[in-house]
């Protein structure tokens, strides 16, 4: 039997399961904390820092610390959510994203958490890095100017997929998702039916063709600010 | 010694769509040796969409324009549809997105007329630059200008109710459509939403806004018909029994005369009918002719040429504004650049005409949107958007990857008569004149702007339009400066 353990979110008393991420126990009981790398069906990994909370104190990101007895974590203030925002446009200015144009935009999780931290224009200069797409494979192609290096592929074609076909290239500024063979994703043993493909929270990773196929009105994001559905209780309904 | 020559420079030109500026060049009895319309954006999306994948160009091109990007879209899309493999779009594709592109010609047709011409037709080139303009208009005509404000209205909510948004939709996807025309969309379209009236209303205001530029050109014919006027060549889509069709058709190509030079010409072959030139001046190219040679091949395209390429039009009152027309103008092909704003708001009542038949269509509801089929490598989009006829030609590799476009816009088309026109409204308005007024220079504006010239989409951005003269003498040094 799992013990239990009693903590604040934003003043409010919550309890969760020992071992359970500040995340975790916040999805349990309807409360949104901003996040991008992490995804439930893969392992933590806290690279986007999105979801920065301050816990009793001390910025640690809650999608990979483990809850304990008595914690307070400062989430949806003003000071966090600042934070939050700032993060989100370092996001924007090193990579290349072009949202008027990406066929991710409307499903774009990069997109709405600019919309709902009210990001107008970042306060970085833009960077412009020069990337690499690769659209060697028949069914999956990867635009790496819109990537923001969560790994979620990584980790799912590794996890789930059980194939590793893709990693971590290159430091620093010039990191980068590359692929398991030497001439491309065509190389590689992706499938378009891979949880890899299925993850990515932007416009990254996507299957060939299906561009644009959803109308304006009927994407993830056209009506909701992104979070609400764990807000309001409906994402477990689905 | 300075010389006594001089040059006017008129930067940028003011009520059109884009940036440009016009060049005067006077001798010293100031006479015009030399007039043209410079286009001084650049833009280079032909050479940044290299490497896109090809279901992303629909959406990206557009972005060329805020006020036709409907255009654009469908061109790419239609050239798309070939690389995709799809000949033949389902029937609820089909009219989905002619509903979006005749409500796209019925929102720029209206925006043209009302907003960017009118100042000039109602209050006259010369009147008070105090006046003449969309506010002066609203001031002393607030019934026409709250027509012309709702139609372009009107025209943005079919685009919104077919691409998705009012600009820079998603509507159109390689092999079809992303969605039909709803129960609701369809109700509100007909009968009217808010304050917005329904078709009929809008039937109602384009057969008044086509009185008022008709009866502007009769009443004013012995004027307008030489104003900037002069003999071309014409070019533009008819249908296989030579209406005119403004969605999708074969070139046809008729001289000064409206002898045909082409007929019935798959527009996949354009590179054997159509050729571009390069000049050091400006940023747009000149296309002509192959057959006619570069000297003489430069041809118009838009309301007017669409009209001398024509048999007839297949929407009844605009087929029998059309014969009035023909009529009173006298000849097979009209020449008068004036007669751009008669032709263009038969074009506007005709689309009006197709929105309210297509609105009768239950296609529109239908469930197929997208086809397949086998994939090609290269393919040449057209469409008649409301400048005139709009080239996109695209190569992609087995990747899926653009390697090569070509984009030849309506404006592209136009620039050799614009430039024509400009000389001549310079040479008969200017020639001789002691003092350059505001006026008389917007006569050569008048000029440019029957064209309705998109210059942004011409060189492939958008600018302030003040409008700044400069005379200047031959070393350079400016001797008078005019500012509005």
């Amino acid at each position: 039997m799992s013990e239990n353990v009693t903590l604040t979110i934003d003043g409010k008393d919550i309890t969760g399961e020992k071992g359970q991420t500040i995340m975790d126990a916040a999805l349990a009981n309807d409360i949104y904390i901003p996040h991008l790398c992490h995804h439930p069906d893969l392992a933590p990994y806290g690279s986007c820092r999105v979801c920065t909370c301050l816990v009793n104190g001390r910025p640690q990101t809650a999608c990979t610390f483990p809850i304990s007895d008595g914690m307070e974590v400062e989430n949806d203030t003003d000071t966090v959510n600042e934070m939050r925002k700032q993060i989100v446009e370092m996001l924007f200015v090193e990579g290349n994203h072009y949202c008027m144009f990406c066929e991710k935009s409307g499903n774009c999780e990069l997109q709405a958490l600019a919309y709902r931290f009210g990001v107008t224009t970042p306060r970085y200069p833009y960077q412009f890095p020069k990337r690499e797409v690769d659209a060697s494979h028949p069914n999956v192609w990867i635009d790496r100017d819109r990537c923001v290096l969560c790994a979620r592929c990584i980790r799912a074609s590794k996890d789930v997929d059980g194939k590793h076909a893709f990693d971590f290239a290159g430091r620093g500024p010039n990191r980068h998702i590359s692929v398991d063979a030497a001439d491309g994703i065509e190389h590689t043993p992706v499938d378009a039916d891979d949880k890899a493909v299925q993850v990515c929270p932007v416009g990254s990773l996507m299957l060939k063709r299906q561009g644009y196929k959803i109308p304006i009105g009927q994407r993830k994001y056209d009506h909701e600010p992104i979070g609400t559905d764990i807000e309001t209780g409906a994402s477990k309904k689905q | 010694m300075v010389s006594a020559k001089k040059t006017i420079h008129i930067e940028p030109v003011t009520r059109v769509e884009g940036h440009g500026k016009v060049s005067i060049q006077l001798d010293e009895n100031n006479q015009v040796t030399q007039a043209r319309l410079h286009i001084v954006e650049f833009r280079g999306f032909e050479r940044f969409i290299l490497g896109r994948p090809y279901w992303e160009v629909p959406v990206l091109v557009q972005r060329l324009c805020g006020i036709c990007p409907v255009s654009h879209h469908l061109a790419a899309a239609k050239a798309m549809d070939l690389i995709h493999g799809v000949e033949e779009l389902s029937p609820t594709a089909e009219k989905m997105r002619r509903l979006m592109h005749y409500g796209q010609h019925f929102q720029s047709h209206a925006l043209h007329f009302f907003h960017l011409c009118s100042p000039d037709l109602l209050f006259g080139f010369d009147a008070d630059v105090a006046i003449r303009n969309v506010i002066g208009v609203a001031r002393k005509f607030p019934d026409l200008a709250v027509q012309g404000v709702m139609m372009r209205k009107y025209g943005q909510e079919v685009i919104k109710r077919t691409a998705g948004k009012k600009i820079h939709g998603t509507g159109a996807i390689p092999g079809g459509i992303n969605k039909n025309l709803s129960t609701e969309e369809h109700d509100e379209l007909i009968n009217g939403f808010g304050d917005m009236p329904g078709i009929d209303q809008m039937l109602e205001w384009s057969r008044g806004a086509l009185k008022i530029a008709k009866d502007y050109t009769l009443d004013n014919l012995d004027s307008v018909a030489d104003f900037g006027s002069f003999d071309s060549n014409h070019l533009g889509f008819v249908k296989e029994d030579g209406a005119m069709d403004l969605y999708h058709g074969n070139l046809r190509a008729v001289d000064k005369d409206g002898n045909k030079i082409f007929d019935q010409i798959d527009y996949q072959t354009y590179t054997d009918y159509i050729q571009e030139e390069v000049r050091p001046w400006s940023y747009m190219k000149f296309p002509f002719i192959k057959s006619v040679g570069p000297k003489d091949g430069w041809y118009r395209v838009g309301p007017l040429a669409r009209i001398n390429v024509c048999d007839s039009i297949d929407t009844p009152e605009a087929d029998a504004e059309l014969k009035e027309f023909r009529k009173a103008t006298g000849t097979a092909c009209c020449n008068i650049t004036m007669a751009y704003h008669w032709t263009r708001m038969i074009e506007l009542l005709h689309s009006c005409e197709k929105i309210k038949q297509l609105l009768e269509d239950a296609d529109l509801q239908g469930e197929e949107l997208v086809r397949t089929g086998e994939r090609r490598g290269e393919a040449v989009g057209l469409i008649e958007a409301p400048r005139g006829t709009l080239f996109h030609h695209y190569e992609v590799d087995e990747n899926d990857q653009v390697t090569m476009a070509n984009l030849i816009v309506s404006t592209t088309h136009n620039n050799v008569p614009m430039n024509r026109a400009v000389q001549k409204v310079a040479a008969d308005h200017i020639s001789g004149q002691a003092e350059i007024t505001e006026g008389l220079l917007n006569h050569v504006e008048v000029a440019i702007r029957a064209y309705d010239p998109c210059l942004s989409c011409a060189t492939h951005a958008l600018g302030r339009m003040p409008l700044d003269v400069e005379l200047l003498d031959a070393s350079g040094q400016v001797v008078d400066h005019k500012r509005t």
